[in-house]
């Protein structure tokens, strides 16, 4: 098979492109490969991806709306182009704009797995109070008092650790 | 033990070392990413910072007890030949590899531990283990996160739990991974099946050498996608509960092509081709190796180790080729070399 484009060397790579469910394929050679949009990672990394997830809220003609994150300076063309923030306090300082983004990738999720340090003693115990206060909330419902004694028992217990 | 004769010697434990179930999982990875408060990542901190953190993370290393026979590598130390070989045995990411003196791995010496330091963030532990572990490399990556979080403050949020630079991978910061030898399964065309059922339950796919690499030998390596949310217990789990089915899979397909006794002639040619081949390049040992692994699990080949195909297709890999004989080599000879390693160590490993 010959290259589609200089139609002189042999084609020997093969793209194919589905766009809006219609199928084209392009059959090239290596030197014509080359220039080509589809194979330079910059057209289609995963950087842009993550960032065209980012919400930019509507443009407002006119009106510069360049949000800049105090910790280092990262602009949300920075992020556009990075598909990476700058540093821990980015995430706060973009809190909004990441919104969508990070319900898109997790799901909106929260985080419940490892604690660091001393901090995370505090958060841990916080936790395990709500589930236990749920869990007592359920057992006084069905009217399992003795279920419900000891969970209060382990509430006070736990809340006696926090102070 | 000092770097050199880490990297000199031939192999890591994964390669080498036996493991549960290893005649489907060649290996079990767990990544934690962490990044230091106050500092910018990486990828938009000053060279200052770099090295601040570079500084930081040496601190804690010798402030660390318990951390085993270890050792602390500035990269900049590292020859471009010796960063590749560190690549192909999954050390360190093509990423570190390119990167400047500001940057650092530190390897325990049986090379199951390595730490990179100013990669896309400025910890990510790795430790990577021989057959299905996942559970051991979690406790033992947690351990190593423990011993750092004494010495660094690690940034955390309650909500989004530990901060990266990229946001997929905040929360716990955790990638668990396996590396499967699917021959079976591919054969029998079942793979596109279980592949494209994967996404479905929250798992990637990528070749032998990470993202956007091609399936080469019949490798995959599956891992975790969503790292918000679930536990790491919970991801490590359900990772680990979807493999089981994958071998229970492989199994029953191996066992079947055994009875039909068809699969017996291709698999003796192949190690027939690998025994006298004079030049191979990569791709097509790689498939033949393969199917050696594939005789050695159903009984053929007696006296050949399991652990010669994770062992070879690290070290018939270009910079590896080339480290062994010592100086820079152009495709043809490294296909010749290629060729040469496999038959000794198919005729070594035979007696």
């Amino acid at each position: 098979m010959l290259c589609d484009e200089c139609r002189r060397r042999p084609a020997v790579v093969h793209i194919t492109k589905i766009l809006n469910n219609v199928r084209s394929e392009v059959h090239l050679c290596e030197q014509c490969a080359q220039g080509r949009e589809e194979l330079t990672e910059a057209s289609f990394g995963f950087p842009k991806l993550i960032a065209s997830l980012f919400d930019w809220g509507p443009a407002v003609p006119g009106v510069r709306r360049e949000t800049q994150c105090e910790g280092c300076g990262l602009t949300q063309q920075d992020f556009r182009r990075l598909g990476q923030l700058g540093c821990p306090a980015c995430y706060e300082r973009f809190a909004p704009q990441l919104g969508p983004l990070l319900r898109r990738l997790h799901g909106g999720a929260k985080h419940r797995g490892k604690i660091p340090g001393p901090e995370g003693k505090g958060i841990k115990i916080r936790r395990e109070l709500e589930s236990l206060r749920r869990q007592l909330e359920e057992a006084i419902s069905k009217e399992e008092y003795e279920m419900a004694a000891k969970l209060r028992d382990e509430i006070r217990d736990l809340e006696g650790q926090i102070e | 033990m000092s770097f050199r004769t880490i990297i000199n010697r031939d192999g890591s434990q994964w390669m080498k070392g036996a493991g549960p179930d290893q005649d489907v999982v060649i290996g079990s990875r767990i990544r934690l990413a962490r990044n230091i408060r106050g500092i910018p990542f990486p990828g938009a901190a000053s060279h200052e910072e770099r090295e601040k953190v570079l500084q930081m993370a040496k601190g804690a290393t010798a402030l660390a007890k318990n951390l085993g026979q270890i050792d602390f590598v500035p990269l900049g130390d590292v020859s471009p030949l010796d960063r590749r070989l560190l690549v192909e045995r999954h050390l360190i990411s093509p990423q570190l590899a390119a990167s400047g003196k500001d940057s650092s791995v530190i390897l325990r010496d049986d090379e199951a531990v390595s730490i990179m330091v100013n990669e896309e963030d400025h910890i990510r532990i790795q430790v990577l283990f021989p057959g299905l572990q996942l559970k051991a490399a979690w406790e033992m990556c947690n351990r190593l996160d423990d011993l750092y979080s004494e010495q660094l403050d690690f940034a955390f949020s309650p909500d989004l739990g530990y901060l990266t630079a990229c946001p997929t991978n905040l929360g716990t910061g955790l990638r668990a991974s396996v590396m499967l030898h699917l021959p079976g399964v591919t054969i029998t065309n079942q793979i596109r099946r279980i592949l494209s059922a994967m996404g479905s339950f929250g798992l990637v796919v990528r070749g032998l050498y990470g993202e956007g690499t091609e399936v080469v030998g019949n490798i995959y390596q599956i891992s975790n996608q969503v790292t918000l949310g679930p536990s790491e217990e919970e991801i490590i789990s359900h990772l680990e509960n979807i493999t089981r089915q994958i071998i229970a899979q492989e199994r029953e397909v191996r066992e079947a092509l055994l009875k039909q006794g068809e699969i017996e002639d291709r698999l003796y040619r192949s190690y027939g081709v690998l025994a006298h081949a004079r030049s191979i390049n990569s791709h097509e040992a790689m498939q033949l190796l393969s199917d050696v692994r594939l005789g050695i699990d159903m009984g053929l080949f007696k006296g050949l180790k399991p652990t010669i195909l994770q062992e070879l297709l690290v070290l018939i890999r270009p910079a590896h080729l080339q480290k062994m004989v010592g100086r820079e080599m152009d495709a043809g000879e490294r296909d010749r070399q290629r060729a040469a390693l496999i038959r000794e160590r198919i005729r070594t490993l035979q007696d």
